[in-house]
């Protein structure tokens, strides 16, 4: 714990010392968090009135929360006020200078995950000018999607091109007041991404953060909000299967996804933040507020999640069902490896007629790593013939691990039905044997296993996340056995 | 090609096999039975490269190497089969997948490319013929809600297609109904070859009156007690194993 604090304090004072030293003092709010840190961050922005007051509202809330303890994560204390809360965003000199300078276990890495060698650099935050075309790349698909009425730009972007949609919709769907880290957020927030699908537009390609550039390093609280409006189809995918390098130790961003009558909106993240190292030192905390609002009838909002980076994993991508007949997935595989930490599940709130969710979620510890899957079902009295199936599976590698389930059912109709399944099983030397005895080598015969095990979940995915999240499953195993 | 001297065996500081020995050549199919406890599966297991069990003394040399020094991969690589008796369930993995993943491993110990999708899935098909499977085996996941007779079916395709030098065959009888022994036994005898040894580990002769063995021993109290053709197997039918076993223990208080 002492020298997590220690590597905490260390990089503060790195990002510090980078903003101190190279940027123009008009670029860095010095650390610490106040409401003239807030109003300079707005004005650096350069934001409308609105967004401001929301911001201070959120950030005198906050003032009254205390930080909540209830889950199973453990963590040295935060200091709130020895962050920097806005630093321009990284110039192109902080960075490596060439992919020889990066980590070379990181670069082992990518090389297993077959990366190409430009989005190596790319995802490394090398600083090569023009490593691929990725402006000309980006302006491609933004013409295009520009054409069908399509909005994709970072939440800067939108708050100056859009602000209606976005004083609309901001807060709509996790309120200012949510919880601790959505309030921090909601006052500090630096950027983010922005989607708007206009009505009865599918949107042709799926949405990446990958291909927007600018949207690496906007820092630890990021927001995002997606709007599909009536009969619109929205496919979005959050990060990357390759490891980002990252100073940031608190990530705390938020999510808003909101599906008008008929429109659904998938969400599928991998993420794969830095997880510290063997020992438990470093890592990210990655404590993140996710939820869509299904607000019109006949609406679908689905997250699928590939959890296996960051030192703690706290988050519960959920979904109000609104509508009549709307419809919730989560499929989610959580993998915590050596002293990770996860803490992840879902809500689903049934409140239409009708209204359906599904929860499949399959946990995977190994070495010392903990993995709780915690999930709520709540159907209200309005939500006559609201139907649930739940299923919780745990894989346990070793006999260090751990895994809980907490599962949450609150049923306030009759009508309804909800199913919830369970089980717990281990990586059996029976397996392992059976196929190293067909010349398989453990490490593949644990990979596959687990693949095995995660299956259901992964053909949630589109297609080339699927393979890499199984590449990825494997590399964050390796070490797992002995 | 095997040679086993002197071996003991324990688990968990219980001594299993005390003193077996055990010579196989290329070509011939070797049955050994016993009754129930004697140590007949350990030794398949010994061999595979199991863990959990203790070689205390002795030496097994495989095509003139130590065996027991090898990983239980590195045997399967060198040509060493186990047919399980209880073969394990590996959920969401897909038959064909395992078996693809194992082909390839073996064909990269040996130095040669991997077998692309037509290939192999020509020469699986192929074999699967041969037992009397049907495709649609091969997407399920891996002996997950197999009947027992499939279980043990796919047993043998995985031999047929991996083709080792030194099958070990793990009670492959148990739980098969007349028809089902048949198609098994004809799997495994359209493997016999001169370059090809066997060992079937069994409780019942009647295997054997469908896997016709060059040799039959006798596993009792941890050591072959008796040894000789065909022709013992179906005197210990008759006259069971009680025998057998008694004059082992004469032996053994003698010796």
């Amino acid at each position: 714990m002492a020298s997590s604090t220690v590597k905490l304090d260390e990089l503060i004072s790195q990002e510090y010392r980078h903003g101190f030293f190279t940027s123009v003092e008009t670029d860095t709010v010095p650390r610490g968090l106040s409401e003239e840190v807030i109003r300079l961050i707005s004005a650096k922005k350069g934001e409308p009135d609105f967004l401001l007051e929301w911001r201070l509202r959120a950030y005198r809330h906050w003032l009254t929360m205390a930080e909540p303890h209830w889950s199973t994560v453990h963590h040295p204390p935060i200091d709130y006020q020895d962050i920097a809360y806005y630093s321009a965003p990284k110039s192109r000199q902080d960075g490596p200078k060439s992919l020889d300078e990066i980590d070379p276990e990181l670069r082992r890495t990518y090389e297993k995950l077959g990366v190409p060698l430009e989005e190596r650099a790319l995802l490394a935050g090398v600083a090569v000018d023009a490593v691929f075309d990725s402006v000309s790349v980006a302006t491609t698909f933004k013409d295009k999607l520009a054409g069908l009425g399509i909005i994709f730009c970072s939440f800067s972007e939108a708050v100056r091109e859009h602000p209606e949609l976005v004083q609309q919709y901001l807060g709509s769907v996790v309120p200012y007041t949510d919880n601790f880290f959505a309030s921090l957020n909601s006052a500090v927030f630096s950027d983010g991404s922005f989607c708007y699908i206009p009505p009865g537009v599918r949107c042709p390609m799926e949405l990446s953060t990958y291909f927007r550039i600018n949207a690496r390093n906007t820092g630890q609280f990021e927001r995002t909000l997606i709007i599909a409006d009536k009969g619109a189809y929205v496919s979005y995918l959050e990060g990357c299967t390759a490891p980002m390098r990252d100073e940031n130790q608190l990530h705390a961003a938020v999510v808003e996804l909101i599906a008008l009558e008929d429109a659904q909106i998938k969400y599928a993240t991998v993420q794969n933040w830095y997880p510290g190292d063997k020992e438990g030192h470093g890592g990210i905390y990655n404590f993140v507020t996710k939820r869509g609002d299904c607000r019109g009838d006949n609406s679908k909002i689905s997250w699928t999640q590939v959890e296996t980076g960051s030192a703690i994993t706290w988050k519960y991508p959920s979904v109000i069902l609104q509508g009549d007949n709307a419809v919730g997935e989560f499929y989610s595989v959580a993998l915590t490896n050596h002293y990770q930490q996860a803490d992840t599940g879902t809500k689903m709130i049934h409140l239409g007629k009708n209204t359906r969710s599904t929860i499949l979620s399959k946990g995977i510890s190994a070495g010392h790593g903990s993995n709780a899957y915690r999930g709520l079902v709540k159907v209200a009295k309005s939500a006559v013939g609201a139907r649930n199936y739940t299923q919780c599976d745990s894989l346990l590698l070793g006999d260090r691990c751990a895994a809980h389930t907490f599962p949450y059912i609150e049923v306030k109709n009759p009508t309804a039905r909800v199913e919830h399944e369970a089980s717990t099983s281990r990586i059996g030397e029976d397996q392992l044997f059976y196929c190293q005895s067909r010349g398989i080598a453990p490490e593949d015969a644990v990979s596959m296993i687990v693949s095995g095990f995660c299956k259901e979940v992964f053909k949630e995915l589109p297609m080339e996340f699927a393979v890499e999240a199984q590449k990825l499953l494997g590399v964050s195993l390796e070490g797992s056995i002995g | 090609m095997l040679e086993i001297r002197n071996l003991h065996v324990s688990i968990n500081d219980k001594p299993i096999l005390r003193g077996l020995d055990l010579t196989v050549r290329a070509g011939e199919v070797h049955a050994i039975m016993g009754p129930n406890g004697s140590g007949k599966s350990t030794l398949a297991h010994v061999l595979a490269g199991r863990e959990g069990y203790t070689v205390t003394a002795g030496e097994v040399r495989y095509l003139g190497r130590n065996l027991l020094e090898l990983s239980p991969e590195l045997r399967a690589r060198e040509g060493i089969f186990l047919a399980f008796q209880y073969p394990v369930e590996i959920p969401g993995v897909a038959n064909i997948y395992l078996l693809k993943a194992a082909v390839n491993a073996l064909r990269l110990h040996r130095g040669e490319p991997e077998l692309d999708a037509v290939d192999f899935l020509a020469l699986v098909k192929d074999k699967l013929r041969l037992m009397g499977m049907d495709t649609g085996l091969l997407y399920r996941s891996v002996n997950e809600g197999f009947s027992g007779g499939e279980k043990k079916r796919n047993e043998i395709l995985q031999m047929a297609v991996l083709e080792p030098r030194l099958a070990l065959l793990d009670e492959t009888d148990s739980g098969l109904d007349i028809d089902a022994l048949k198609i098994v036994a004809g799997g495994v005898n359209a493997m016999r070859s001169p370059e090809r040894a066997m060992v079937l580990v069994t409780h019942y002769q009647r295997l054997l009156n469908y896997i016709v063995p060059d040799q039959v021993h006798v596993l009792a109290q941890g050591r072959i007690a008796l040894s000789g053709g065909r022709e013992l197997a179906l005197e210990l039918e008759n006259r069971g194993y009680g025998w057998v076993e008694a004059a082992a223990g004469q032996a053994g208080g003698g010796a």
